[in-house]
């Protein structure tokens, strides 16, 4: 056990570090979310410099581009951008979901068509599983997918997918077979946004922004090319995409919180706060960032042992979010009624819109309520509620 | 970064378990010490192991979950690092010939007459105070706080064990007037040996709370998967698998905090004091909880005196109520970030 850095470790984050500093573009500092049209322009060719300086695909295998690092790599880019406050690669979806996927159930031809493109940021991807019908109970969806001919043609409609409004291409769960089979009867396909009948309606959310869409297929034409895995064996691989969604996510998360506890204490200390309970509520959740970031330490050991992220991946999830949502409550009720009118960009105004974004954070990427279902079954080995 | 156990320190949390599983007793101290753990951070020379505080931390987390009844907290957490200054007791540690706690308080006074000194006064409450063979005791000298050295035989040491709540692990009180006692550190040593002893005490304590936690979990969960109501065991409930999974999720962080603090602790790490305050605090109120909630999930049962929970249960709180409640130090944690 050695919670410091190696001199491996420890010149990598020095680098980093530097680079960070010099290279993140004065319109993405603070970075708070890919809103506006500007700051999409600025993302696509930062993330081109980070493909460039070797930061995207850092745990990638090299033969496809990647630069084949232990996970420890990942858990330290993920901090010192948090630290930096700087914005992440454009292309999350496809470095953390489909690219995984594809490198784990692709064809040859379908790696080579994709990969390289993903790392670059030329092509962004989105995720199509959700829908209005189907949350929690993702094996649930409705979405058609039918061979016809020599092409699949889909047919549907997806929501809460990031990313679709600007997105290249789409990882799509759908429906292949009859109603009746429900695991056994998806299918997993790659769908070009350009394609012919997409329509993408950007969804305006709390905050009053749009960080995400719907997607409507209405007989959209894919090449059976396009198909990861088998007809019917979709749901294999979407388990694939989702494991890889909670991997080494959780670093990204405690970098956010690290980020967002600073900040409180910041605040507190501005305003001198001298309140027993208040100052209780900080020290509560300076604590909990500790036990997330070495829950997170755990988790990497784990990782790097046994190749597999383990149920830590859902224990940081689950608690950052309802940590995040209880830290950005208290920073409004330090700051008070101002907090109410707040706008520009001061303090004010950041935690007004942290406070409000923080209600999605135990919605997205699994509800609080399945995560602790995916802790009790698979963790406790109790029964299934359903 | 290395958050891993070495194959040596699994091997170590592999025996200890088997081990307490069947003897979890008292009388076990002698093998408890032949197996090398109340000598595990003695240095080799004295006859230790001349090993890390992660080794005891790990060692501290079995003892939680099996309940442990030993001085093994007293003597190891509380006393060994005021016994550093009377290397001659070292040995006597780690073959399990001699145990010790702690007697602070602010009441005793030191005194010397001639090279004798001699303690008078009450002392706080003391763990294990009827079990042990000395007291390491917080006494006020000519110049300040020292830490002397008494042994309760040779009389004029009243020792009044009370009727305490974890019944494994009784508090006392001790009276002394005039009793000899062998000076281990005046100030201004003493201080920075108290110090560094409440920073073991708290992180043993969090890995105590830890284990504690663990087992009370695993009863819930047993419980939640063979009981059943309505026509389903009761675990299939989310309303019992969320408390469970909560207990769960508590834990592994309280695990978390435990062993960074222990780590620092082990590597002397500036953050060491704040780590160990931030350990104890979340593991005792999440072992507290982990433990109300298992009691709940047992319904009636885990009420009764039968039940082993209770017992687990008045451990907790017997952890949560060790050196100031998790709020007050948290109170501590918040002078540092805010106020430093």
């Amino acid at each position: 056990m050695d919670l410091r850095d190696g001199p491996e470790e420890a010149a990598f984050r020095a680098t980093l570090r530097t680079w960070l500093e010099a290279n993140v573009p004065a319109g993405l500092r603070g970075f708070g979310g890919w809103s506006g049209p500007a700051a999409l322009a600025l993302g696509r060719d930062w993330s081109k410099r980070l493909a460039e300086a070797g930061y995207a695909g850092l745990t990638w295998p090299k033969e496809y581009g990647g630069e084949g690092r232990p996970w420890r790599y990942q858990a330290v880019y993920l901090e010192e951008l948090a630290r930096a406050e700087a914005p992440p690669h454009l292309g999350v979806i496809g470095l953390g979901m489909a690219g995984p996927t594809i490198i784990a159930h692709g064809r040859p031809d379908q790696k080579a068509r994709y990969l390289a493109k993903i790392l670059s940021a030329e092509e962004i991807w989105c995720q199509g599983f959700s829908e209005p019908g189907s949350g929690s109970d993702l094996a649930s969806v409705r979405t058609r997918v039918d061979l016809v001919g020599d092409q699949f043609v889909v047919n549907g409609q997806k929501v809460w997918s990031s990313y679709a409004h600007i997105a290249d291409r789409c990882i799509l769960l759908g429906r292949s077979a009859a109603a009746g089979e429900k695991h056994e009867g998806l299918t997993y396909l790659v769908v070009d946004m350009k394609s012919p009948g997409v329509e993408v309606r950007p969804l305006r959310q709390i905050t009053g922004e749009a960080e995400f869409n719907e997607i409507f297929f209405t007989d959209v034409a894919v090449p059976k090319e396009n198909l990861l895995g088998e007809v019917g064996g979709g749901w294999r691989v979407a388990m694939t995409t989702l494991s890889h969604e909670r991997g080494t996510f959780g670093f990204a998360l405690a970098g956010a919180l690290d980020v967002a506890v600073h900040k409180l204490v910041t605040l507190a200390r501005e305003r001198a706060v001298t309140d027993a309970l208040v100052r209780d509520r900080v020290a509560r959740e300076w604590i909990d960032l500790q036990a997330l970031r070495y829950t997170n330490y755990r988790a990497l050991a784990r990782l790097e042992r046994t190749g597999a992220p383990g149920p830590e991946g859902s224990v940081a999830k689950l608690r950052w979010s309802e940590a995040n949502q209880r830290l950005t409550k208290l920073a409004i009720e330090i700051i008070g009624q101002e907090a109410q009118v707040a706008d520009g960009d001061g303090a004010p105004a950041y935690w007004r819109y942290q406070q409000l974004r923080s209600r999605g954070n135990t919605i997205e990427a699994g509800t609080s309520e399945v995560l602790r279902n995916i802790i009790a079954e698979r963790v406790l080995g109790l029964p299934r509620s359903r | 970064m290395d958050f891993s156990f070495s194959p040596e320190q699994d091997q170590l949390r592999a025996q200890a378990r088997s081990f307490l599983d069947k003897r979890w007793d008292r009388a076990s101290w002698p093998e408890l010490a032949r197996l090398g753990w109340t000598g595990a951070s003695i240095p080799e020379a004295q006859g230790g192991a001349g090993l890390s505080f992660i080794e005891e931390a790990i060692v501290f987390e079995e003892l939680g979950r099996a309940l442990y009844a030993g001085p093994y907290f007293s003597t190891v957490a509380l006393a060994l690092p005021a016994l550093t200054c009377a290397p001659d007791l070292l040995a006597k540690v780690a073959s399990g010939a001699f145990t010790a706690t702690l007697a602070s308080g602010t009441a005793v006074e030191a005194r010397r007459t001639g090279d004798r000194w001699l303690l008078r006064g009450e002392t706080g409450l003391v763990p294990d105070a009827g079990t042990v063979d000395a007291f390491v005791v917080h006494a006020r000298g000519p110049d300040g706080i020292g830490l002397y050295l008494a042994e309760p035989h040779g009389a004029k040491a009243q020792i009044r064990v009370l009727d305490t709540v974890d019944a494994s692990r009784p508090l006392g009180r001790v009276t002394f007037a005039d009793n000899d006692a062998r000076l281990l550190a005046g100030p201004p040593a003493a201080a920075k040996i108290i110090a560094s002893t409440r920073r073991r005490a708290l992180a043993a304590l969090a890995h105590e709370a830890v284990g504690v936690a663990s087992h009370a979990l695993e009863l819930g969960v047993e419980h939640a998967k063979t009981r059943e109501q309505f026509g389903r065991p009761i675990g299939a409930y989310q309303a019992v698998s969320h408390k469970l999974a909560d207990t769960y999720v508590e834990t592994e962080l309280a695990r978390s905090l435990a062993y960074w603090a222990a780590w620092c602790i082990a590597e002397d790490d500036g953050q060491a004091e704040l780590a160990a305050v931030a350990a104890k605090a979340y593991a005792a109120e999440s072992a507290v909880a982990a433990c109300e909630r298992a009691i709940q999930v047992h319904g009636g049962m885990g009420f009764t005196w039968d039940h082993p929970l209770h017992r687990y249960y008045k451990r907790a709180l017997w952890i949560e109520a060790f050196d100031r409640s998790s709020a007050a130090h948290r109170a501590e944690i918040a002078q540092a970030v805010l106020d430093g």
